[in-house]
């Protein structure tokens, strides 16, 4: 479930993990240039889903309010189009703001109610963490079987359709180098709590 | 023939497989020997980019590493690859600390990377290194004036505009314009299809394919050329439910690229699979 308290500590963790993912960006302290024009809303083609607009992010973001903008749908519902990175005349990198945001959340586990791209997102992590590549049919089973039945029922034609076309592989295919993304990912681990 | 090393990326393993087949009989017509990377791993995409940055940068750095090996430029057919492979190498570059504990993880499966391997599209490659001249020597069929839509997306030139315009790419008009086909006046042709919101945010994917495709349709269009497995196939896989909710009668032709390209080379199913798509193009292909 997810949380809607926010106690000061977890405002404190919530900076510290906003902070490591963000200042792997480039660029990333012009952030706090962001002059709130609003062209990032305006050029954002899936703002009018939002609840919380770009613009408005990036203000909360100021204003120390992480918790609210991790609740929002906002962080979701980007489709990491970049329309707003290349015209922001600050030079803020909104769609790698969004991906440490997302980032974050799953982390922290600070997550809009009945939101679902989390749940996608951690599947497809654990397909490729397990095989080396994405296997399709698995991700697809994992997710909506875990997180959303009805929509495995929307999907189930295009499914059939793809799978009599053989568009769909059904088993996955792992590659030699499973160890070696093993080895990476217990390095970088390992290096996180030393 | 010029040697390229070639990123399939994990779309062309099944669901983009006529796009992966197109791509590398299409090139090697064109002279270009794409010699896939041995055991390449998945790029990391946008989903694993959304739960945690630096493993996400360490999956393309396996590949960009084992790339770097082969001495040769790095291609992908998938915006989303090809999106991810570069950002890699640009935060890697630009981030000293980040690049130093990639490297640590790379040394721990025995690998290096020294910074040097250079991420193409396969679009960048044909019109840039194959160029005019070559590409119209190869047709054999002309498109006769076919109507096209040339979609782009985002990811291919956004944001970075490596090898185009990052708002108003023109470089996939200019190649079908060269096989004879007639590239419609397409304004939305570098916005977004959203992506993966069609499996967790369907409603709000759909409106954003719906005025892609009618505003194809509205331009004239007689099918629609994208770059992009995923783009491929939201735009073409989910007409009939867009038609459902929206009240539209759409049902255009939606190829890969390189299907149109091979159908004016002289190509046929073998080489391009046209019965993966899901969209009708038999009469498109049978005009050719």
């Amino acid at each position: 479930m997810a949380k809607t308290e926010v106690s000061a500590s977890d405002t404190e963790e919530l900076n510290s993990l906003f902070l490591r993912e963000l200042r792997l960006v480039p660029e990333w302290e012009k952030i706090k240039l962001c002059i709130q024009c609003g062209t990032c809303t305006a050029s954002c083609p899936t703002s009018w889903a939002m609840d919380i607009k770009p613009r408005e992010i990036m203000g909360l973001f100021r204003a120390g309010r992480l918790d609210k903008v991790l609740q929002s749908n906002a962080v979701w519902i980007c489709a990491s189009c970049y329309s707003c990175t290349v015209r922001c005349p600050s030079g803020v990198k909104v769609s790698d703001v969004m991906y440490a945001l997302r980032a974050v959340g799953i982390k922290h586990g600070l997550l809009p109610k009945g939101e679902k791209y989390p749940a996608l997102a951690k599947a497809f992590a654990k397909v490729v963490d397990k095989y080396g590549r994405n296997a399709e049919s698995e991700l697809l089973a994992r997710y909506y079987l875990r997180s959303d039945p009805l929509g495995l029922g929307k999907q189930l034609p295009l499914g059939l359709r793809l799978l009599r076309r053989g568009r769909l592989a059904l088993l996955p295919k792992g590659i030699r180098g499973r160890e070696d993304i093993e080895k990476m990912m217990t390095e970088l681990e390992r290096e996180d709590r030393g | 023939m010029k040697e390229y090393t070639y990123y399939p990326g994990c779309s062309a393993e099944a669901s983009g497989r006529a796009y992966d087949i197109s791509a590398r009989n299409v090139a090697q017509a064109l002279g270009i020997d794409l010699v896939e990377l041995p055991d390449w791993n998945c790029c990391g995409a946008t989903t694993y980019l959304s739960v945690d940055a630096e493993r996400a940068m360490a999956l393309s750095a396996r590949n960009l590493a084992l790339a770097e090996s082969r001495g040769s430029d790095l291609v992908a057919i998938c915006s989303g690859c090809f999106s991810m492979l570069s950002k890699a190498n640009h935060r890697m570059a630009a981030n000293g600390e980040l690049k130093g504990k990639i490297d640590r993880a790379l040394h721990a499966a025995g690998l290096e990377y020294k910074g040097t391997t250079r991420v193409r599209h396969l679009l960048d490659v044909l019109v840039n290194d194959v160029g005019e001249g070559a590409i119209r020597d190869s047709v054999e069929k002309d498109l006769k004036g076919l109507k096209v839509a040339a979609y782009y997306g985002c990811q291919l030139s956004r944001p970075k505009g490596m090898f185009d315009d990052p708002e108003f790419p023109t470089s996939l008009d200019r190649l079908l314009s060269w096989f004879g086909a007639e590239p419609v006046s397409y304004p939305v042709k570098a916005k977004c299809c959203g992506g993966m919101l069609m499996t967790s945010q369907s409603e709000v994917c759909e409106r954003l394919v719906q005025k892609l495709l009618s505003a194809a349709v509205g331009a004239g269009a007689e099918c629609i050329a994208t770059i992009c497995p995923l783009c491929q196939i939201n735009l073409e896989g989910y007409q009939k439910q867009i038609n459902k909710a929206f009240g539209t009668r759409l049902d255009i032709p939606v190829f890969y690229f390189t299907q149109l390209m091979g159908l004016a080379m002289g190509m046929g199913e073998k080489e391009l699979r046209l019965s993966d798509n899901l969209t009708p193009s038999g009469a498109i292909a049978a005009r050719c």
